[in-house]
């Protein structure tokens, strides 16, 4: 009990508190927004954002009073806390001593975590890599032209629910875990659970070929866990096609293929996160695909 | 008696060559003189000069990109006071960062104030995507902007990960040591990542290396943490900052086309 008091007050700490509500209370005005809008549509009515300047008003001073009131707000705020509370400052830098656990500024200790489940290279470089082409390649893959200005979710219900779920669920929560449930030796504690620096934790995993008989590290496991790996995309990427196909869907005409194999790929790629995380934790397994040079 | 005073005080003001040489036009309630203050005003013209009426709602745009952005000419300034008393040395920045706490005038504060801005810029650039995402404001025209954005974003992290360093104390040189390790395992490029041993990488002449100006966190690193937060990141922030603005005045401010 006492270390999740002491993270809570501790210096940076209480910022991802802040970020948490903050994030699920802009969420929350967010989908009460969207409800409100899809409501008035189904009256036939438009949301007000929806139509186009018909009602304008001048920037002064309408805006620009708003703006300095803001920031005025901004700056009060930010000087009650700075004389609230001080920025951290720990002892002076000492490569001999290894703080346990050491974590990395908080934004990317959602990668950190996921450090638990992959190799460095995907968790620290490939995964952010496609996060930030995957954020950039959004509006070139949605072209869906309904929603533009306005909240919904009715009219672009895969959309908003892929974004959500990324950023609401796997990115904040990982970075609560990492922060709030990770302790010494990035074991996982309990907020009632002392830290205990030299635990060590026997955990056997096992890698999905190991399930199968065949040593991962052998020819034949890594040409299987590349198949795993590869029918995971494939059947990620045939199926919805065929479905979609077969019920001549006018979104896929609309996506083309390419379109269609960037979105099914990111997608598959975000969900390949948790899927490895359960696999991880129920049932101990380490790689699927083992290979001399990388590991997924 | 005393209204008539001031209103001759105020026309002699106004109508001298100083107050015109100044202020291009009258402050009167006029249409005219208002589209003026905007079209006329360096600060003020990355604005539109009319939205529409629900833009100014804060229930629809949060405020969010608007906090970033003042939060950025914040942090700026009071960076820039902070710069005044630092030195980027590892044998003088930690007792530069104990000098501004206890005997700066106003040091504490403001370095308190440099610390919690910065995470606050953090988390109200991204409150601002998810608002963009969740009102499709980066559909067509837009797309663009929505790209410049991310780049922001990415430069946000990356200078708010630079500032970490600067303190010299534990918490920062470990947080960059662990994230500085990741960059090692970039493939390729980096001498732990896949193919980096084959492409001969060493840790002496890979990505991180290229970081760190070192193989570990040292003197080295210090430096090129602080130019790149107090100049390089700083100069492309402000470069897109303007792009971006300027592009949602082109594209139209909120809400559908």
């Amino acid at each position: 009990m006492s270390n999740i008091i002491h993270i809570l007050f501790l210096k940076d700490n209480e910022v991802i508190a802040l970020f948490g509500i903050a994030v699920f209370f802009f969420a929350v005005v967010a989908f009460r927004e969207a409800i409100k809008n899809d409501r008035l549509q189904k009256q036939g009515k438009w949301p007000p954002e929806g139509q186009s300047g018909k009602d304008k008003v001048l920037t002064w001073p309408f805006l620009v009073r708003k703006e300095f009131l803001v920031a005025i707000f901004v700056t009060a705020g930010l000087l009650v806390w700075g004389v609230l509370r001080n920025a951290p400052l720990e002892e002076f830098a000492d490569p001999n001593i290894t703080p346990n656990p050491s974590k990395a500024p908080w934004y990317f200790l959602g990668l950190q975590e996921m450090l638990v489940y992959f190799d460095p290279w995907i968790a620290g470089v490939l995964f952010p890599l496609l996060i930030i082409v995957g954020l950039m390649a959004i509006p070139y893959i949605d072209i869906n032209p309904k929603g533009s200005g306005y909240y919904t979710i009715r009219e672009r219900k895969f959309a908003v629910s892929v974004f959500s779920f990324g950023f609401l669920f796997l990115w904040v929560i990982l970075i609560v875990v990492g922060v709030f449930f990770r302790g010494t030796g990035w074991l996982w504690y309990w907020p009632w659970q002392e830290w205990v620096p030299h635990t060590i934790v026997a955990e056997t995993n096992y890698d999905f070929t190991q399930f199968l008989g065949i040593d991962s590290r052998s020819v034949s496991g890594s040409i299987t866990g590349g198949s795993v790996v590869t029918l995971y995309y494939l059947l990620g990427m045939v199926i919805p096609y065929v479905v979609m196909k077969a019920r001549n869907s006018k979104n896929l005409q609309k996506l083309g293929l390419i379109r269609y194999i960037t979105v099914s790929f990111l997608f598959w790629s975000m969900i390949g996160l948790p899927i490895k995380m359960f696999l991880r934790l129920i049932f101990h397994m380490k790689y699927i695909w083992v290979t001399p040079w990388f590991n997924i | 008696m005393d209204k008539e005073k001031d209103e001759k005080i105020k026309r002699y003001v106004t109508s001298s060559q100083i107050w015109k040489s100044i202020f291009r036009r009258k402050h009167d309630d006029t249409k005219r003189s208002r589209v003026l203050a905007v079209v006329g005003n360096f600060f003020l013209h990355l604005h539109p000069v009319s939205l529409s009426r629900h833009a100014l709602a804060l229930k629809y745009t949060w405020c969010m990109g608007g906090i970033t952005f003042f939060l950025f000419l914040f942090l700026t300034l009071t960076g820039v006071y902070l710069m005044f008393y630092y030195h980027p040395s590892i044998g003088e920045a930690y007792w530069d960062i104990k000098d501004l706490h206890y005997s700066v005038p106003f040091g504490k504060i403001l370095r308190n104030i440099h610390r919690w801005g910065g995470h606050l810029m953090v988390i109200t650039v991204m409150i601002h995507m998810y608002r963009v995402f969740m009102t499709g404001s980066y559909k067509a025209p837009r797309e663009f902007n929505w790209l410049i954005g991310v780049g922001l974003l990415v430069l946000t992290l990356l200078l708010s990960f630079t500032g970490y360093l600067l303190t010299w104390d534990q918490l920062g040189v470990w947080a960059i040591t662990v994230g500085t390790n990741m960059a090692g395992a970039t493939p390729l490029l980096g001498h732990e990542g896949p193919f980096g041993e084959q492409l001969g990488m060493t840790a002496h002449n890979d990505v991180r290396f290229a970081l760190l100006g070192g193989s570990s966190v040292e003197k080295n690193a210090l430096l090129r943490a602080y130019v790149w937060h107090c100049i390089a990141i700083p100069l492309f922030v402000a470069l897109l900052i303007g792009v971006h603005l300027w592009r949602v005045r082109k594209d139209g401010f909120s809400g559908s086309l």
